[in-house]
């Protein structure tokens, strides 16, 4: 629930845009004095007299003192994401100019928001419903296109169309089952079991697609674990390297040199890798920190969505190669199996490994072949999972509910089983549709009424 | 000629003679106002009281120490428990009644009950002072004092009845209404709409061929509706209802009457109930249909006459007639009254507290029809309630109120101070939230101690209640502690299909299992057959109920539990909706008419959002 709130007649303000130095930063003033406070920073224009939702350009000044040259947009209430009147003033993104431009805004009366404060404010004006809110806090949180999309599908929601349809199956079940018992008396013909269990298991099948689409809604939002590993010296850091584009973990012609992990993040059409580089698994190691260093791998790898077994392709034979892929396969995580260094002219790799699928050549050093290693990490987390789901589950108040949606619905399906009176299942079926309600909103035995009375001739 | 009263109590019917008979018995001292001494607790329309849901509320109204179950037990002519093949929540009494000993048995009571006199007037106004009742002005020009008023109008308010072209005024047929009093109240600053229900013909039964008819019998079994007084027929003594069905061609001849119809020309404005439609409704509704059931119920054990239920219709005389005679079995049918329906005046109940008492006039009480719902039982259990709070409210103590969780009544008035309706209001089962605990087996258990402690019910009623308590523990113990050898039980276990015993096991594990019962048990169980003779059969059944669904039992008392924490969460009274901008329009209105008390209370009413209950919450600071 929410927490109670120091106040909010004041004005708030706070960077809208990341910290750090981009090429802009935005600066969200919200509240009942939004618009005089910059006002009296803005002397090129009148705020005030401007009509709602207009960008304007000019000085920012204070005592006389330029401060930056910003564009601000005016957006009066209601018609504004807090429902309150809200200035965006879009200043250099310098991290000088954000902090003096918020200091300023503070000694003239606007406080630094508490973080998801805007948010709040617009819940509490009426813009969002709780689930909207709570949407809008995981786009704020989200980093990659994917995370955003679903994010995005939540806030027009998506989500909630496809609950509501499970919600009117279950409506429909459990006012067949409220007519059984509170019309007993009138001559209609009650539903068969074999059709309220077909509504049971479509909305079973329903939930239970959505709490599969949480796997995939969260490993958008929170990426994607990938371990690379290998012996020692197979080329791990350098692909990792070849993977970014960039130099972050220590390549040397050492074995061992990468003592600890060190981990990267990925984007591949949206979907985030989080890259591990791990220290190499080596049975043997005398040096006490590499130890720990190994130690720490292959819990990374235990830990992992996706291994990529990194090896050199040179230096196993096909016999080695089968037989820790073996070994891996029993950890349990799914494996991708790439031979590196297979930038020596005339050899058939291929040909040396046949027999072993899946296995990906590539030269991290030439950076040969990386877009197939790409293809190959993006393609095991989309296909693997319910295909690409319209809806995804991202909340996790959402799959609670849901979670308690299955449950109620095996209790149900038990109870005819049992043969339990039918007046003592719907104790469940209640439970079942308020743990809906705590989604999409109560369902009322109103809804129940409005349907028996709609479908079914009542009355002597 | 009048001295003051404490209460005056104006109609006489199922919830004024409640009202009455409550505040009466409570120490009140009580003046009974109906136009007609004739007709008090008239059953104007099906000769029947409970059925499902509503029999649960005659026994919540008997183990207040209301009239309604013991006037029934006294004039049933039939007695089903229905719905036995489900769970205990849905077993559900319901009893044919003679209509004229019905109204006998009511007007006896009440004539014997202390403090409560009666005379024959109608009420015209109410005489307000300072925003309090405090009196009544009669037809017949007699100012009437008193503390306390209750408005029982039933259909009686400015009722208009409609059979085919016809129109005039009227409460019921051959009644007169009651004017003038919609008017003043309006004036004051209520809010009054229209509503309608209908009845239909009665014929006279020597004319009808029982033969091509589906008899149906009454139980064997009388276990009837009061907790304290035995049904005064022996099952032997029961009269037969009947079954039959309308058919294509009776459709057909309903239909040549639509054109004259007051339904379907707009002439009715009123809403009806849609789970008693008329016939005429039924087939334009339902026009797949080809049939439609008929109940063929008798009036009485001293009359010919029969009740049509299912036939109720505002077609004009002929057409009711004609239709009547193309259904099997009333094809020589005499018809004594055409059906008929009634519009008449309500006051949407949002505008009452949970005491019953209105929220403008101080200590004036509605209940009953005047309150938008239909049915004899509906309006006896506000009645009761009515009648308590009006004398609580002149002691100036706290209101009798009953959750949610406690009472089918507690149900009714929740959802109509809270909700209001639209449409004449019913009770189904499908509406308490907490149908396992409100049973009709333990109505007593739950109400008797709580009206005792307000001093309605008797001590006598109180300590029966209590002995049953504890005898009730007594057999449950004994269930969970005796053990059950396989070879005393598994014949009986064989019997009923289900699964022999290899070990031994305790009795009420066993109990647990769904086809066997604790009769089979004590029967098959040498030791525990002194169970049967030691206590009584309502006790058996109880301990029987608490064992076998104990699960069910304490879900919903949890959830109970869990639910009521959002109604400690109280909304100060001077709390200006205004502030939460973002409320939506619905529920902004509804808030501020409705002003409800606590957080519980908002979120049930009709409109509200759940989004609406969090910004409320959030702003009383929780």
């Amino acid at each position: 629930m929410l927490g109670k709130l120091a106040g909010w007649d004041d004005t708030i303000a706070a960077l809208a845009t990341p910290q750090g130095v981009g090429a802009i930063g935005v600066i969200r003033v919200s509240g009942p004095k939004a618009i005089a406070i910059v006002n009296g920073l803005f002397p090129s224009k009148d705020l005030e007299a401007a009509p709602t939702h207009t960008l304007h350009v000019g000085y920012l000044k204070y005592n006389d003192t330029i401060i930056d040259e910003v564009v601000i947009g005016l957006y009066k209430a209601p018609r504004s994401y807090t429902g309150e009147d809200v200035v965006e003033i879009s200043c250099h993104g310098s991290y000088f100019i954000q902090n003096n431009i918020l200091q300023i805004l503070a000694q003239c009366g606007a406080r630094a928001a508490k973080p998801g404060e805007f948010t709040q404010r617009a819940f509490l004006n009426g813009k969002l419903n709780l689930a909207q809110a709570e949407a809008v806090a995981d786009l704020i949180a989200s980093n990659t296109a994917a995370s955003r999309k679903a994010a995005l599908h939540t806030m027009r929601g998506g989500f909630t169309e496809v609950l509501k349809n499970i919600r009117e199956e279950l409506l429909t079940f459990s006012a067949l089952i409220e007519l059984e018992l509170d019309f007993s008396e009138e001559d209609v013909e009650f539903a068969d079991r074999s059709r309220l269990m077909n509504l049971l298991d479509e909305a079973a099948y329903k939930v239970k697609q959505l709490l599969q689409s949480f796997m995939l809604g969260n490993v958008i939002k929170n990426g994607v674990q990938v371990a690379i590993i290998g012996k020692p010296n197979a080329g791990k850091s350098t692909l990792l390297n070849a993977l970014l584009n960039e130099e972050r973990a220590i390549v040397s012609e050492i074995a061992g040199t990468t003592r600890d992990t060190i981990e990267e993040t990925l984007n591949i059409n949206g979907i985030l890798f989080r890259l591990i580089d791990t220290a190499g698994i080596r049975e043997h190691t005398s040096d006490v920190i590499e130890s720990v260093g190994v130690q720490r791998s292959l819990q990374k790898m235990r830990s992992a969505d996706i291994v990529l077994y990194v090896f050199d392709a040179t230096a196993i034979s096909k016999a080695e190669l089968q037989q820790t892929l073996a070994t891996m396969q029993t950890e349990g995580s799914k494996i991708i199996a790439v031979a590196n260094k297979t930038d020596e002219e005339g050899v058939d790799y291929a040909t040396k490994f046949t027999g072993i699928a899946g296995i990906v050549f590539i030269s991290a050093r030439y950076q040969r072949n990386m877009d197939v290693l790409q293809d190959a990490l993006y393609t095991s987390v989309v296909n693997d999972e319910v295909g690409t789901p319209e809806t995804i589950v991202t909340n996790t108040r959402h799959v609670a509910a849901l979670e308690k949606v299955l449950q109620s619905i095996v209790l149900i399906k038990d109870g005819f089983a049992q043969r339990t009176p039918l007046d003592l299942i719907t104790s469940d079926i209640r439970a079942c549709l308020y743990h809906i309600g705590e989604i999409t909103g109560e369902i009322t035995n109103e809804d129940q009424l409005d349907f028996i009375f709609s479908k079914f001739c009542i009355g002597k | 000629m009048f001295n003051e009263y404490d209460v005056i109590v104006a109609g006489a019917g199922h919830a004024g003679s409640e009202a009455a008979a409550a505040a009466a018995n409570m120490g009140s001292k009580v003046l009974l106002i109906t136009m007609n001494m004739q007709t008090i607790a008239q059953m104007s329309c099906n000769p029947a009281m409970g059925g499902i849901a509503k029999g649960q509320i005659v026994r919540e109204i008997d183990a207040l120490g209301g009239y309604s179950g013991i006037v029934t037990n006294k004039s049933m002519l039939q007695f089903r428990m229905l719905n036995k093949s489900k769970g205990p929540a849905m077993w559900s009494p319901r009893a044919q009644c003679d209509r004229m000993l019905f109204a006998l048995s009511w007007r006896e009571m009440l004539e014997n009950t202390p403090n409560l006199d009666f005379y024959q007037d109608t009420v015209k106004e109410i005489i307000v002072k300072n925003n309090r009742v405090c009196g009544v002005l009669t037809g017949l020009g007699h100012y009437i004092y008193s503390k306390a008023v209750i408005l029982t109008s039933g259909t009686f308010l400015n009722g208009i009845i409609h059979i085919g072209e016809k129109k005039f005024g009227g409460g019921r047929v051959a009644e007169k209404a009651a004017t003038g009093l919609t008017e003043q109240l309006v004036e004051l600053g209520f809010v009054s709409n229209r509503l309608k229900t209908g009845t239909p013909p009665r014929v006279d039964g020597r004319s009808l061929n029982y033969r091509v008819m589906e008899e149906q019998k009454g139980d064997k079994e009388l276990t009837g509706f009061s907790f304290i007084q035995q049904p005064s027929i022996k099952p032997a003594q029961q009269l037969s209802c009947y079954i039959t069905y309308t058919n294509q061609e009776v459709h057909d001849i309903l239909k040549t009457g639509f054109d004259r119809s007051p339904m379907f020309t707009g002439r009715i404005e009123g809403t009806g109930p849609r789970y008693c439609p008329s016939i005429e409704d039924k087939i334009n509704r339902f026009a797949e249909r080809d049939r439609h059931q008929i109940f063929v119920e008798p009036e009485g054990f001293h009359t010919v006459e029969i009740y049509v239920n299912g036939f109720s219709t505002s077609l004009p005389e002929e057409v009711q007639y004609e239709a009547l005679k193309l259904i099997p079995g009333f094809e020589e049918a005499k018809m004594f009254r055409p059906g008929y329906a009634i519009e008449y005046d309500f006051f949407p109940p949002t505008q009452l507290t949970n005491s019953l008492e209105t929220k403008l006039i101080k200590n004036l009480f509605f209940a009953g029809q005047i309150n938008g719902t239909t049915g004899y039982e509906e309006a006896a259990c506000q009645g009761i309630i009515a009648g308590m709070n009006a004398y609580l409210a002149i002691k100036e103590e706290a209101p009798f109120v009953l959750k949610r969780n406690e009472a089918y009544i507690g149900v009714l008035i929740d959802d109509l101070i809270n909700k209001g309706t639209d449409e004449p209001y019913r009770m189904f089962t499908s509406r308490a939230e907490y149908r396992t605990l409100l049973r009709q087996d333990n109505a007593d258990l739950r109400l008797t101690e709580k009206s005792y402690k307000m001093g309605l019910a008797l001590e006598e009623r109180f300590k029966k209640v209590e002995r049953k308590k504890e005898n009730i523990q007594e057999v449950v113990k004994s269930l969970q502690t005796t053990v059950i050898e396989p070879q005393e039980i598994n014949n009986y276990l064989l019997q009923q299909n289900s699964a022999v015993l290899i070990e031994k096991q305790r009795a009420a594990k066993l109990l647990l299992r769904p086809d066997i019962s604790l009769n089979g048990i004590i029967e098959s169980v040498d030791k525990l057959q002194d169970l049967s003779h030691k206590y009584d059969a309502a006790v058996l059944e109880q301990a029987e109920i608490q064992i076998k669904y104990e699960r069910y039992i304490e879900k919903e008392e949890e959830l109970a539990k869990r639910i009521s924490q959002l109604e400690e969460l109280n909304i100060p009274e001077t709390f200006d909706y205004n502030r939460i901008t973002a409320l939506s329009n619905e529920a902004m209105q509804k808030f501020k008419k409705i002003k409800p008390k606590t957080l519980g209370q908002a979120s049930r009413i009709s409109g509200v959002n759940p989004s609406d209950i969090q910004m409320l919450m959030v702003y009383i600071g929780r």
